[in-house]
C-alpha cells in the first residue's frame, strides 16, 4: 500500500511539476531575475491554498494529525538557504524538479543530479566535523519544530491560544492575494 | 520552443491539490534527503560498515557516519531498505515528468535539452559545469537546512512551519541577487 502511494503520490507531483512549466530551467531563473513570475503565482498559489484546506481539515478533526511533520527551524536553515539560493541560481533546478527535467530529456538536469548527489556526500561526510564545531548552526531557534499556526498536540505553535483556522487562514488569503496581484514581470 | 504550461491559477490549484493529498493520505512531501540516501546506498555497496544492524538503535541501524546515524539511523535503516515511501516516491517523480512529456506536443528542442535559452544568451560558456557546482551548492545547502522546495518551502510554510519561512527567506535572499548578476546579457522579459 505504501508503494503503492509512493508510486501515485510521486508520479501526480512530477506531472504537475512538469504541467506548471518547473521542470524548465528558463522558467526558474527567469522567476528569480524578476523577469517572469508565473512560477512564482503558481507557488504562492499552491501553498495559500493548500494550507487553508489543511488548517479546515485541522479544525474539523477530518485529517490525521500525526501526518503533520513540521521540521525544526535553526541556523543552518538560512545559511542552507542563502548557498541552496546561489546554486538555484546558476542552474535553475532544485531537487525536485531536476528529476522531471531529466524526464523530459534534459542533460543539464542529469548533470545537476550528478553535483547534487556529490553535493549531497560532502554534507553527509562534513556533518560530524560542522557539528562539533560550529555547534551553534545547529541549536534550536524559538523552539525549533514549531508553526506560526497551532497544528495539534505534537508540535507548538507560536500564536498561541489563537484559533489555528484564523492564524493560518490570513496567513493562506495573503498568499493566494500575492498570488493573484503579483505582476507577470517587474520592469527591472 | 516553448512547453505548453498550465496557467498561474490551474497550475496552482492542482499542484496545492497535491500537497494536500500528500499530507492526508501519507506525510508532506520531500525529495532532498533521498538524494543523501541514493549516496548511502552506493556507498553501502562498496564498504562493509556503512550501515550496521544495531539492537540499541531505535530504527534497527546505524552507521559509523554521525550523519547517517541521526534520529536513530533512521537514514541507514533507509539505505539498508532501499524500497520505501521516500525513493519510490522520488523515482516515480520521474516517470510522472516523462508521462507528461510523452502527452505533450511541441517537444524540448534539442538545444534546449543542453541549455535553457537564458543561459545561452547569459556569455557563460559551459552549462554543464555550471549545472554541476549548481547540483552540489543546492543539495550541500538542502541538506545543511534539513529541507528543500518540497519540504521546507512548500510542504512547510503550508504548515505555517517558522523554518519553511526562514528558508525561503535564504533561498531567495540570495537567489535573486544572484540569478539577476549571473544572467545581466541574457534578454529581458518573458520569453
Amino acid at each position: 500500500m505504501t508503494i503503492f502511494l509512493a508510486i501515485l503520490v510521486g508520479g501526480l507531483f512530477g506531472f504537475v511539476l512538469h504541467r506548471v512549466g518547473a521542470g524548465n530551467p528558463q522558467n526558474l531563473i527567469n522567476m528569480l531575475r524578476l523577469q517572469d513570475l508565473h512560477l512564482a503565482k503558481v507557488i504562492l498559489l499552491a501553498i495559500g491554498f493548500s494550507s487553508l484546506i489543511l488548517f479546515a481539515l485541522l479544525a474539523t478533526g477530518s485529517i490525521n494529525e500525526t501526518h503533520i511533520d513540521i521540521k525544526a527551524a535553526y541556523a543552518g536553515v538560512i545559511i542552507g538557504g542563502l548557498i541552496f539560493g546561489i546554486g538555484f541560481a546558476i542552474a535553475g533546478y532544485c531537487p525536485g524538479t531536476c528529476l522531471v527535467g531529466v524526464g523530459g530529456g534534459r542533460k543539464d538536469a542529469l548533470v545537476f543530479i550528478f553535483g547534487g548527489l556529490v553535493g549531497a556526500i560532502l554534507f553527509t561526510l562534513s556533518y560530524g566535523g560542522l557539528v562539533a564545531t560550529f555547534p551553534a548552526i545547529f541549536s534550536n531557534l524559538a523552539g525549533g519544530e514549531v508553526s506560526v499556526a497551532n497544528t495539534g498536540t505534537e508540535f507548538s505553535g507560536l500564536s498561541g491560544s489563537f484559533p489555528a483556522f484564523a492564524v493560518a487562514g490570513t496567513i493562506a488569503i495573503v498568499f493566494m492575494l500575492g498570488a493573484w496581484m503579483l505582476p507577470k514581470r517587474f520592469n527591472i | 520552443m516553448q512547453q505548453i504550461q498550465w496557467n498561474w491559477l490551474k497550475g496552482g490549484l492542482i499542484l496545492g491539490a497535491v500537497f494536500l493529498l500528500a499530507v492526508i493520505l501519507v506525510k508532506p512531501i520531500g525529495v532532498s534527503t533521498q538524494f543523501v540516501i541514493f549516496d548511502g546506498i552506493v556507498w553501502n555497496m562498496f564498504s562493509d560498515d556503512v550501515v550496521q544492524v544495531d539492537e540499541n538503535s531505535t530504527s534497527g541501524f546505524s552507521s559509523k557516519n554521525a550523519y547517517l546515524d541521526k534520529n536513530g539511523g533512521k537514514y541507514a535503516e533507509n539505505i539498508e531498505n532501499p524500497w520505501n515511501y521516500g525513493f519510490i516516491f522520488v523515482l516515480a517523480m520521474i516517470g510522472g515528468g516523462v508521462l507528461s512529456v510523452v502527452l505533450q506536443k511541441p517537444k524540448v528542442s534539442k538545444e534546449d535539452k543542453a541549455a535553457p535559452k537564458v543561459f545561452r544568451e547569459s556569455g557563460h560558456g559551459n552549462r554543464y559545469l555550471v549545472a554541476f557546482i549548481g547540483g552540489v551548492l543546492v543539495l550541500y545547502g538542502a541538506r545543511l537546512a534539513g529541507g528543500c522546495t518540497s519540504g521546507h518551502m512548500m510542504s512547510g510554510m503550508m504548515q505555517t512551519s517558522l523554518s519553511g519561512y526562514l528558508f525561503a527567506a535564504g533561498v531567495f535572499g540570495a537567489g535573486i541577487p544572484v540569478a539577476i548578476f549571473f544572467y545581466r546579457k541574457s534578454a529581458k522579459g518573458a520569453q
